[in-house]
């Protein structure tokens, strides 16, 4: 129990947990006539719609802010060199300069970039999760002595930051000759991660375990129980898992930036950077922008693909992408 | 959901007759469920444990990378607190949290507003969520673009305005309030929805009560949503400070110097610099143990407040 009140995922849950308590005493009855979206006066229905009216326009704004700097990006990715410079600013820009996105890719080691990224962050998310979903059955449904013990000691390993270990890490790397390879990036996510064996854990304790003591006695053994059951049983809360820590390693930056020196080797988000350097002194924002814009892309698409299960799952467990 | 969770597993089957057997059963089983968690278990030892310890004993020893650490004993610590770079450093990275509460305050009233019932509700979550999946990378790229002195698209905007925006990056007094805008402006959408998400799991009836017994908006927000939100707001703060004490690759693409008179520099990017660039591992080291230190800290505080908060509740 001690452990759910520190732990990302619980506290969103336990507004609700809080809720009973806290409203029993004003006395029952007031919970008793109204449904879930009861309905307000209609004398008021008026100043309602007024009030969502203004909130609206609040809301637009906002989301003008937003996205006015995504916007911005992709207008100056499509200027030339002397547009940027255009006052007052063109939004729209004038001419239209599609080439940008062809030069781009000559202009630097954009597509080893992407292709490491995708190599890291494939190679990691896919094995990895299998570790983790296999991890979180043995800490969820099987016996094991001190499991729990185990099981925190992974998650205490959550408070230390990696810039703690940072050092370390990389002297033991370079020692068995894997720096300026994209090893040291892919290893260590390949024994599984804690969060996603924390959140899939938590999904299995409401799989009872009266269908695996079936299964048990009928004499399947465990990584079938694993396969046959428990991973169908759990593959919606991989999936949403799966995409915070693709997009999480898609977007690394520290470790990278530590490890590879090489641009060939390189994953996207350092080649951006880089692009970011080497051309600011050009003034090639253009160049920058496309290239930046690039590397937005898949993670965004990936999104609106997406969205529902991964806000659904953010709002659910508080992980992050 | 969450108070099953922890619950360990009873031991569900309490008559069986046969005894020797079961156990058997049972010996095979923690030996399967060994194998199954054994890699993650690894995987810790290996990449988070061990370069814990390394990195602890390494703070005490002079350590250039190349040759074998020499033990120094706390000279790395003395050298810390007479180090005028990494006072500033810490101060920096400090002072730019206070775009956490900042942050907190607007997306709770975008939080509020989302929870109406009104229609493009969802197209707003969206939009305003976009930034948080975005490459942090890419984001600084954009903004440091965006805040350039004469063509940027923040000094555009405030020139409609009649505003003269400084060169935001280049100017000691404003590098720190830039970052802490981009930063609000990306974590915006993440706090957005987990109060949403907690303000529609507070139930209707609180509400309805507190109208009946003539409770106004502004009581009810003070005495019902805000205590009801409290958890979420402590993960909140705690996630940030966390996050934000290691603050790094906005500082590192954007003034990849430390900014003005080192004004930008944050404790993650000095220990990154001092590690990988002067190749002094243990004065680093020593600086990361405080860092890790601090955060442990945090969180030890947070499970404090957080557990007896759940008791003081109403």
């Amino acid at each position: 129990m001690t452990t759910s009140t520190s732990l990302p995922g619980s506290t969103p849950n336990a507004a609700p947990l809080l809720a009973p308590a806290s409203g029993i005493p004003r006395g029952p009855d007031s919970r008793a006539p109204r449904g879930p979206n009861g309905k307000r006066g209609v004398s008021r229905s008026t100043s309602y719609s007024l009030g969502n009216l203004i909130v609206t326009i609040i809301l637009s704004l906002g989301a003008i802010v937003m996205l006015g700097p995504l916007v911005w990006t992709f207008s100056t990715s499509l200027k030339t060199q002397d547009a940027i410079f255009a006052l007052p600013p063109q939004w729209i820009p004038d001419p239209m300069v599609w080439e940008n996105y062809l030069r781009v890719w000559s202009a630097g080691p954009l597509l080893s970039g992407i292709r490491n990224s995708l190599i890291v962050a494939g190679t990691v998310t896919v094995i990895g999760s299998v570790t983790s979903a296999v991890a979180a059955f043995a800490f969820a449904k099987l016996r094991m002595p001190f499991k729990n013990a185990i099981f925190l000691m992974l998650l205490a390993g959550l408070m230390i930051p990696f810039p703690t270990i940072m050092i370390p890490q990389f002297m033991v790397f370079a020692e068995i000759g894997w720096v300026d390879t994209l090893l040291p990036l892919i290893v260590p996510g390949l024994f599984g991660n804690i969060i996603m064996i924390f959140f899939l854990k938590q999904y299995l304790e409401n799989v009872p375990d009266s269908i695996i003591e079936a299964a048990k006695l009928d004499g399947a053994s465990y990584l079938q129980i694993f396969f046959r059951l428990i991973f169908p049983a759990i593959r919606p809360a991989m999936a949403a898992q799966f995409i915070l820590w693709f997009m999480a390693v898609w977007n690394d930056y520290l470790a990278p930036i530590i490890y590879l020196n090489t641009p060939e080797k390189q994953t996207l988000q350092l080649v951006i950077a880089s692009f970011n350097a080497q051309y600011a002194s050009q003034t090639d924002y253009p160049l920058i922008m496309a290239a930046s814009f690039i590397a937005l892309l898949p993670v965004l698409i990936v999104f609106i693909i997406f969205q529902r299960q991964i806000i659904e799952s953010v709002a659910l467990t508080g992980g992050k992408g | 959901m969450s108070t099953e969770v922890h619950r360990s597993t009873p031991p569900s089957s309490t008559a069986q007759p046969l005894k020797p057997r079961r156990s058997l059963l049972h010996k095979r089983e923690h030996k399967v469920a060994l194998a199954f968690i054994a890699i993650p278990l690894l995987g810790f030892l290996l990449f988070t444990l061990y370069p814990l310890l390394y990195s602890v004993y390494a703070s005490f020893t002079a350590w250039n990378g190349l040759a074998a650490p020499k033990f120094n004993g706390i000279d790395n610590y003395i050298k810390m607190w007479n180090d005028p770079y990494f006072a500033k450093a810490m101060w920096n990275t400090f002072f730019m949290m206070i775009g956490i509460p900042i942050g907190l305050v607007l997306s709770m009233a975008l939080a509020l507003g989302l929870n109406r019932k009104m229609r493009g509700t969802t197209f707003f979550r969206t939009v305003y969520y976009v930034p948080v999946i975005s490459s942090i990378a890419a984001i600084a790229i954009m903004w440091q673009w965006a805040y350039n002195g004469d063509f940027g698209l923040v000094n555009q905007v405030l020139d409609i305005f009649g505003i003269q925006g400084p060169n935001w990056l280049a100017n000691k007094d404003t590098v720190k309030p830039a970052l802490i805008i981009m930063a609000t402006w990306k974590g915006l959408g993440y706090s957005m929805l987990l109060y949403l998400a907690a303000l529609q799991s507070v139930p209707r009836y609180l509400y309805e009560a507190a109208a009946l017994d003539g409770a106004g908006t502004w009581a009810q927000f003070r005495h019902i949503t805000l205590p009801m939100v409290r958890p979420v707001t402590f993960f909140l703060v705690v996630t940030s400070i966390i996050g934000g004490s290691q603050i790094f690759i906005e500082i590192n693409i954007m003034t990849p110097l430390g900014g003005p008179e080192f004004s930008s520099a944050s404790i993650v990017w000095y220990i990154w610099r001092q590690a990988f660039n002067n190749l002094q591992m243990g004065y680093a080291s020593s600086m990361s143990i405080v860092l890790g230190l601090i955060i442990f800290v945090i969180t030890v505080i947070q499970f404090r407040l957080n557990r007896r908060n759940q008791f003081s509740i109403d």
